[in-house]
């Protein structure tokens, strides 16, 4: 089992130094000069040479790369063109709105979908699971930002329960930011629940059709324990997957929603960035976001171990 | 048995005309691609042409969807959007299919180092999805429907090849490959000949599935300004411009959200329907 984690951890940190390389030469080839952009068309030479070698832009690409990427690794992600502080500072003070967002989806999504996805599994065929299924498919086809949408309009706008957008901060209390986090994680959550819902119900019907769920259930135990006891954790690796993969896009998703709800997250960061060309910004976002989505793949790999012991055992051969 | 005797096309056709998943979402699909084809040649009123005195209107039985804060016609609005959504998505399918599907047989047909080094490239496309993709492409050639094409036809590229990879892998343990290569046939001209001919169906299901996504990924690319750009209309665009128009005019906001959910739940049911016409096997594992 060992050598397998062994061999799972070099190729993750393989994928994130070549995906750093990826993100790193993409802006490497942007069009225009930085400095020159920052400071505007009246700029002289000479201020844009003296921001230039401010900004280290006048140094070999290899040596920026290296730079970028041994300060990136001691938590150094370099100083923000425009507001002049560390990208370090900037990311944390975002990812504070970004990542409870993405927790809180995920977090509703996994409980609707589970319970909904076992409850029409366990009644197949039912007007239920057909109702579930129907369900589901418009869920999936739904855009999240348009729910995001409808969502201000009928409960901001029309009834008034909510603020339509903006973020009050953690020091105005817990609940007053989960509260401006509610709808953005209902939008981003209730599309991915279609998804998840779907993929639980067929991994356990699979799970049902195996030949120990019949030997469980002529030794005796009840309809329910069977479901809840051996079929329900011998379906969960397709499940696992999926709210692997959902976080990773919920991460990413993000970036969409806190547009909407005007959040000040990564995702406006990222925005901000772009239009003000704070390419140092917009390269460690970017790079902090795969390398999250790299170590959540990862992270599932190893829940498989957790999940199927017949695994462990295979991979300690 | 009376064997069939109906040509393959018209066998298909009456299977897949009886699928009401199948059905639905063909006949969705059909009208989606009708309007934007129609939308060259003729549009209820110009897209172009602005109307201040008769803005934010709504729906009638001049205008069917209402006016914009423009005072331009919403149903004309949708049915050009609808073009670009097509083009963006469709595109963006056929690069993943076009370079994800030579990908996957390639890797299946070498095997050994080459197999694990192509699906090693393929994991490190997949930690970029298309949003970021599309962050990183607009940060350096600027915002437009080419980069939106580019980002999501990148994340497709995986998806494809990594379902190419498994479908050749299991068709090349069967004994017609086999007889194949006993044959004397190279690798290449079995996967030519043999290998995509026997994964088109999955191929062609995935395809309406990404498809259907693709329309998603186009219109948030747009809402967030990193899509098609103005005066140019798409579905993205005009719900973003509906965001600060909801409390006087939701009409702006509910009719391009519905045209997207509509298309994308055709091509869903579309997709549905396609995999349990073409693999019966597949459909009942599912079920």
């Amino acid at each position: 089992m060992t050598l397998v984690l062994t061999r799972k951890l070099l190729w993750a940190i393989v994928t994130l130094i070549v995906a750093s390389v990826v993100v790193f030469l993409a802006l490497e080839i942007v069009p225009g000069d930085p400095a020159q952009v920052m400071l505007g068309i009246n700029a002289t030479d000479e201020a844009v040479e003296a921001l230039r070698r401010s900004l280290g832009l006048n140094r070999p690409p290899l040596e920026r790369y290296l730079s970028w990427i041994s300060g990136m690794i001691v938590g150094d992600f370099g100083k923000s063109y425009t507001y002049s502080v560390p990208v370090w500072e900037l990311f944390i003070d975002r990812v504070t709105v970004s990542l409870p967002l993405a927790l809180l989806s995920l977090f509703i999504s996994a409980a609707i979908a589970i319970p909904v996805g076992v409850y029409a599994a366990a009644r197949r065929g039912s007007a239920a699971d057909t109702g579930i299924m129907a369900i589901s498919q418009l869920g999936i086809a739904v855009p999240n930002f348009w729910l995001a949408l409808l969502l201000v309009y009928v409960m901001a706008i029309w009834l008034q329960l909510v603020p339509a957008g903006g973020f009050p901060g953690w020091e105005a209390g817990v609940l007053n930011g989960l509260q401006s986090l509610l709808l953005p994680a209902i939008a981003l959550g209730l599309p991915q629940a279609a998804i998840l819902s779907r993929v639980t119900r067929s991994a356990l019907l699979e799970t049902l059709g195996e030949d120990y769920i019949r030997t469980a259930r002529a030794k005796g135990l009840s309809r329910r324990a069977t479901l809840w006891k051996h079929a329900l954790r011998n379906s969960m690796i397709p499940v696992v997957t999926i709210i692997g993969l959902q976080f990773a896009y919920l991460l990413a998703g993000t970036i969409i929603i806190e547009n909407v709800f005007y959040l000040p997250g990564l995702g406006r960061l990222v925005f901000q960035a772009i239009s003000l060309r704070d390419l140092i910004v917009v390269e460690s976002i970017v790079m902090i976001l795969v390398a999250t989505i790299i170590i959540i793949n990862l992270l599932v790999d190893l829940a498989y171990f957790w999940i199927d012991p017949r695994l462990r055992r295979r991979g300690a051969r | 048995m009376t064997p069939d005797l109906a040509p393959p096309a018209q066998h298909f056709w009456s299977r897949a005309l009886a699928n009401r998943s199948f059905f639905v979402g063909f006949i969705i699909t059909a009208v989606v691609v009708m309007m934007a084809a129609v939308s060259y040649v003729w549009t209820p009123f110009d897209v172009t042409e602005l109307n201040i005195a008769g803005k934010l209107k709504a729906p009638s039985t001049l205008h069917w969807f209402g006016t914009d804060h423009f005072g331009r016609d919403i149903f004309s609005m949708i049915m050009v959007g609808a073009r670009n959504s097509i083009a963006v998505a469709l595109v963006a399918v056929i690069i993943g299919i076009g370079i994800g599907v030579p990908v996957g047989c390639w890797a299946a047909a070498r095997g050994g180092f080459l197999d694990e080094a192509l699906m090693r490239g393929n994991d490190i496309i997949f930690a970029f999805p298309a949003l970021l993709s599309a962050v990183m492409i607009t940060a350096v050639f600027g915002p437009g429907a080419i980069n939106a094409i580019i980002a999501i036809g990148i994340f497709n590229i995986p998806v494809f090849a990594r379902l190419a990879r498994g479908a050749a892998l299991a068709l090349w343990t069967r004994e017609f490959i086999l007889a194949a290569r006993v044959a004397g046939k190279g690798r290449a001209l079995i996967t030519a000949e043999h290998i995509v001919p026997n994964m088109a169906n999955l191929i062609i299901v995935q395809g309406t599935v990404a498809f259907a996504l693709g329309i998603i990924q186009e219109a948030g690319l747009a809402y967030v300004g990193l899509g098609t750009q103005p005066p140019f209309p798409s579905w993205g665009k005009m719900l973003n411009e509906a965001q600060t128009m909801m409390s006087f005019a939701p009409h702006m906001a509910i009719v391009p959200g519905l045209a997207i959910v509509i298309t994308v739940l055709g091509l869903n049911l579309l997709g549905d329907g396609l995999r349990d016409v073409l693999d019966p096997h597949l459909s009942r594992e599912r079920t």
